[in-house]
């Protein structure tokens, strides 16, 4: 989980930074080649197995953002169709889930992004010891700069100061990776792409928390996350899915609540009191009628995740990440060539 | 279902009312957080805007490298209450008399729609290739300074699926779908 730095030595001129180095080692493969040359290279430089195993991670990174940016996770499909379902005909919340439905479908069959925003490229790398994460932070960096060029991901990092988009979707803090280590022996690699919209409705609590009542407890913590969904509404692109922690430190929270979001919507929470929390949520936040895109209606929340982590004697966040209904995460195993062995959703 | 056809006006603008679901056919300019900025700055808009629509949008666009022929990949609305100080500004000033986006807007613009005669569309958000197919052609593009998502994107759409959430009589869904939420949300807080 520990975050990767070294995005942001190569932010000046990242491109060319990362480019230049490749170069040095497998002089053959130029970056920013077509795709014809790309696939003339792999064939080339086919018996070289080191080669071979960096080319089908390139592969493999691209076909990964491909798909999270075009496709939705059958967990995540499934509760939509659901909740179009549950809307009342000839409104114009069952109007905007019919737009969702199609757009699903549309985004699929064209392979194209589901949501013009695609979002924070957000990639969880779990590996076993001795991986060289620069390494793989490297052909990330390419798989980005490629993917933006296809139209996969959108021109979406800007320098915040002097307000220039790099166009390559690549400069301090992006794309954000964050690096676990684990005991399987494979890599997995996990992306999300998280949208601007559901990002800035995510809140921060700290509780005691004097305008609505809500005390250090479970209670305080149930109270603060219906007003974030309060709050949310219209703006997040709902029916969205909430990602919660409580405690931790400022940081860690938000960390966290995004990392609620990498659970499978049908999954259990362990904890018997968070399980039951998240499917009371999920109940009254149906019960608020705010509705898809705050249109009114039967759908305003698809899902709740909540984890939690110790915090200091002073402290009490409860951390809320939103996920729009475009929820974006996808998950590959490698196999021993880096090829993708297996989708993780 | 109603329809408005370009070139679209205020009298056909004050005919519509909260609630009603319209297929837009014309025209549409996109502009967002950088470009309501730079208008606010008071620096004249590229293009006229009066009788226009704006599209609170931010779309991907690919240029084809040997025809430079640009094709919008996805084009879903972008959050609009970030635009609410500028907005009622936009309407006063340059005329328009549509804005569409997702999120609703506030209390100025809502006064501004009631006073210049404009009315705030609602675009399912997300839903970037369904509205993308709706886009028939790339007309143009002007501030390209901003970056592309926040360039001015001149498009011809057709039948462009939106909801009025806003009216020019003073009505807001949002703020009667707010008030009726926060009820219930008191009932069981």
């Amino acid at each position: 989980m520990a975050k990767k730095k070294p995005v942001a030595k190569a932010t000046k001129k990242p491109v060319k930074k990362a480019t230049k180095k490749v170069v040095k080692k497998t002089p053959a493969k130029k970056v920013p080649a077509k795709k014809v040359t790309a696939k003339k290279v792999v064939a080339k430089k086919a018996p070289a197995k080191k080669t071979v195993a960096k080319n089908l991670l390139s592969d493999s990174l691209l076909e990964l953002i491909r798909k999270t940016s075009a496709e939705i996770p059958d967990d995540v499909q499934k509760v939509i169709l659901e909740a179009l379902e549950r809307e009342e005909k000839n409104t114009t919340a069952e109007y905007a889930m019919n737009i969702i439905k199609a757009n699903i479908d549309l985004a699929k069959k064209k392979s194209q992004p589901l949501c013009q925003d695609t979002g924070t490229v957000l990639f969880y790398v779990s590996h076993p010891i001795g991986l060289d994460q620069e390494k793989i932070t490297k052909e990330i960096h390419k798989a980005v700069v490629k993917a933006t060029e296809l139209g996969y991901l959108r021109q979406n990092s800007v320098d915040s100061l002097t307000g220039a988009n790099s166009g390559m979707n690549i400069g301090l803090g992006h794309p954000s990776i964050h690096f676990h280590q684990h005991k399987k022996k494979n890599i997995e690699i996990k992306l999300m792409l998280k949208g601007g919209g559901c990002e800035n409705v995510g809140a921060q609590y700290s509780l005691p928390h004097t305008a609505l009542e809500a005390g250090r407890d479970l209670k305080g913590v149930r109270k603060v996350i219906l007003d974030a969904i309060h709050k949310a509404q219209g703006k997040g692109c709902g029916p969205g899915v909430l990602g919660v922690c409580i405690g931790g430190d400022r940081g860690a929270g938000y960390i966290e609540s995004k990392e609620q979001l990498l659970r499978k919507l049908d999954d259990k929470n362990a904890i018997k009191e968070l399980r039951e929390l998240e499917s009371e949520i999920v109940e009254t936040a149906n019960k608020l009628g705010i509705g898809p895109m705050g249109f009114g209606g039967k759908t305003t929340l698809l899902g709740c995740k909540i984890g939690v982590l110790n915090r200091l004697p002073a402290s009490f966040f409860v951390s809320i990440s939103y996920m729009c209904w475009a929820y974006r995460r996808q998950g590959v195993e490698l196999g021993t060539k880096n090829e993708i062995k297996k989708w993780l959703y | 279902m109603k329809r408005l056809d370009y070139p679209f006006s205020e009298e056909k603008i004050r005919e519509l009312k909260v609630g009603d679901m319209v297929l837009i056919s014309g025209k549409l300019f996109t502009g967002r957080d950088a470009v309501h900025k730079r208008l606010h700055e008071g620096v004249a808009p590229p293009v006229d805007l009066k009788n226009q629509i704006i599209y609170h949008c931010g779309p991907v666009v690919l240029q084809d490298k040997k025809t430079g022929k640009y094709e919008v990949k996805a084009a879903g609305p972008t959050t609009s209450i970030r635009e609410e100080p500028y907005q009622w500004e936009v309407m006063r000033d340059h005329g328009i008399v549509g804005v569409i986006g997702k999120g609703g807007m506030g209390a100025k613009t809502l006064q501004g729609c009631k006073d210049y005669g404009c009315v705030y569309f609602h675009a399912v958000g997300g839903a970037a290739q369904v509205l993308a197919e709706k886009i028939k052609s790339v007309d143009g593009v002007h501030w390209m300074d901003l970056g592309s998502p926040e360039a001015i994107w001149e498009l011809s759409v057709e039948e462009f699926p939106v909801v009025v959430t806003m009216d020019s009589h003073g009505n807001s869904l949002h703020d009667k779908v707010n008030k009726a939420s926060e009820e219930i949300l008191k009932s069981v807080l």
